[in-house]
């Protein structure tokens, strides 16, 4: 398979949240600012493509019973390892994503690539299809968190659009996640409709 | 005995797990179609959480943290879930068909539950003792299931209204969700304690 298409697959055809509705926690949990939808984006994108390309070079070790467990423990495995790190060198970060960073072990992207593309392709394909998908879902991440941040607090990435005072607040809070989300799933399908 | 009241209110209620902490989305838009669904699913939760939170923290506790070994928590905690969602299957199957017609179809869903792991590593996370860890998890489920039941029972009236086209389905299931997360926001305050 060609591998640009591979890539593109991920970031816009099925595009793992707004078109496959996967991986809703994170996506509401870690997007009160752009810089925390970013955070997220990139370190399920680091844990997708690692955990890809390893599983599509195992899959002819692993016996077809126990797969799922064999993927689940190769997800902790570079869950771990990015928990590790991050706690050495990205502190500040790792204290906003909290909980949500061992959390990426049930994400359900993973264990749903891992099922149907990593098992089945060989490893140079899977490392694409975890790119397209983890930038499909990165940048799903961020735009969520901009426009949370921007009706919220008028900044983006921390700068300020409108004065502060402006911004209403319950888009920071829980109830602004869903109803955010909600109207950006509604304006990407009529998009994708009308096109 | 205020402490373990205090955990139950703020676990149900002020921090409900979904609306507020946004873990088990999945499973709040997925199987909240139909009420008695939802219910089944709540109680597969409750009962899992419950045992999960149990073992994890025994785990943690008396193994993990005396060999020095918990940067492997993610890896153990997670490999136990599964193992004792497969388990519970099997001993429920035997011991208890009913149950198992009842509760069956959700089991499997739960492994990848978040809220489940969740829950075992908030317990963690806070230094709670066996007994505080043990009325968080099943107060947390039971936050879980009124979540869940509510918003089934709101998206089983939403199916007779006319919507419009561009927000059928989930769109307006997300909003509607805001729409509750927003009514449990009245909560947010109550102090016991």
């Amino acid at each position: 398979m060609n591998k640009t298409k591979i890539l593109l697959n991920g970031l816009i055809k099925e595009n793992p949240t707004f078109v496959l509705l996967l991986g809703m926690c994170p996506t509401l949990g870690t997007t009160t600012s752009a810089m925390g939808g970013l955070g997220m984006g990139l370190s399920t994108l680091f844990v997708l493509i690692c955990s890809n390309v390893v599983i599509s070079m195992v899959k002819g070790i692993i016996p077809d019973k126990v797969r799922i467990p064999a993927f689940i423990v190769i997800i902790a495995t570079f869950v771990t390892i990015l928990q590790l790190c991050m706690q050495a060198y990205l502190p500040d970060l790792y204290a906003t994503l909290g909980l949500f960073i061992p959390l990426i072990v049930v994400n359900c992207i993973l264990l749903g690539r891992a099922e149907a593309f990593a098992a089945k392709h060989p490893p140079a394909e899977s490392f694409f299809d975890g790119l397209g998908i983890g930038l499909g879902f990165t940048v799903a991440l961020t735009l969520l968190g901009s426009v949370r941040e921007f009706l919220g607090t008028g900044h983006i990435f921390g700068f300020a659009i409108y004065p502060e005072e402006y911004g209403s607040l319950i888009f920071i809070l829980a109830p602004g996640a869903f109803i955010a989300l909600g109207f950006l799933i509604a304006i990407i399908h009529t998009i994708n409709k009308t096109r | 005995m205020l402490t373990y009241i205090s955990i139950f209110v703020t676990a149900i209620f002020v921090n409900n797990i979904v609306l507020s902490q946004f873990l088990g989305i999945c499973p709040f838009l997925g199987v909240s179609k139909r009420i008695d669904s939802a219910l089944g699913m709540g109680a597969a939760v409750t009962f899992v959480m419950t045992l999960s939170t149990i073992v994890t923290y025994l785990l943690q506790t008396h193994l993990l943290v005396p060999l020095g070994l918990s940067y492997m928590q993610t890896i153990v905690f997670i490999l136990v879930i599964a193992a004792l969602v497969q388990l519970l299957e099997i001993i429920i199957k035997k011991i208890a068909p009913a149950l198992y017609q009842a509760l069956g179809v959700f089991l499997p869903l739960i492994t990848t539950n978040c809220t489940i792991l969740g829950v075992a590593l908030i317990v963690i996370q806070k230094n709670m003792t066996l007994l505080e860890s043990t009325v968080y998890a099943i107060s947390t489920a039971l936050g879980f299931t009124l979540a869940l039941v509510i918003f089934a029972g709101m998206r089983e009236q939403m199916s007779l209204s006319r919507i419009p086209k561009a927000m059928q389905g989930t769109p307006i299931a997300l909003i509607a969700a805001g729409l509750l997360a927003m009514a449990f926001m009245g909560f947010s305050g109550i102090k016991i304690g």
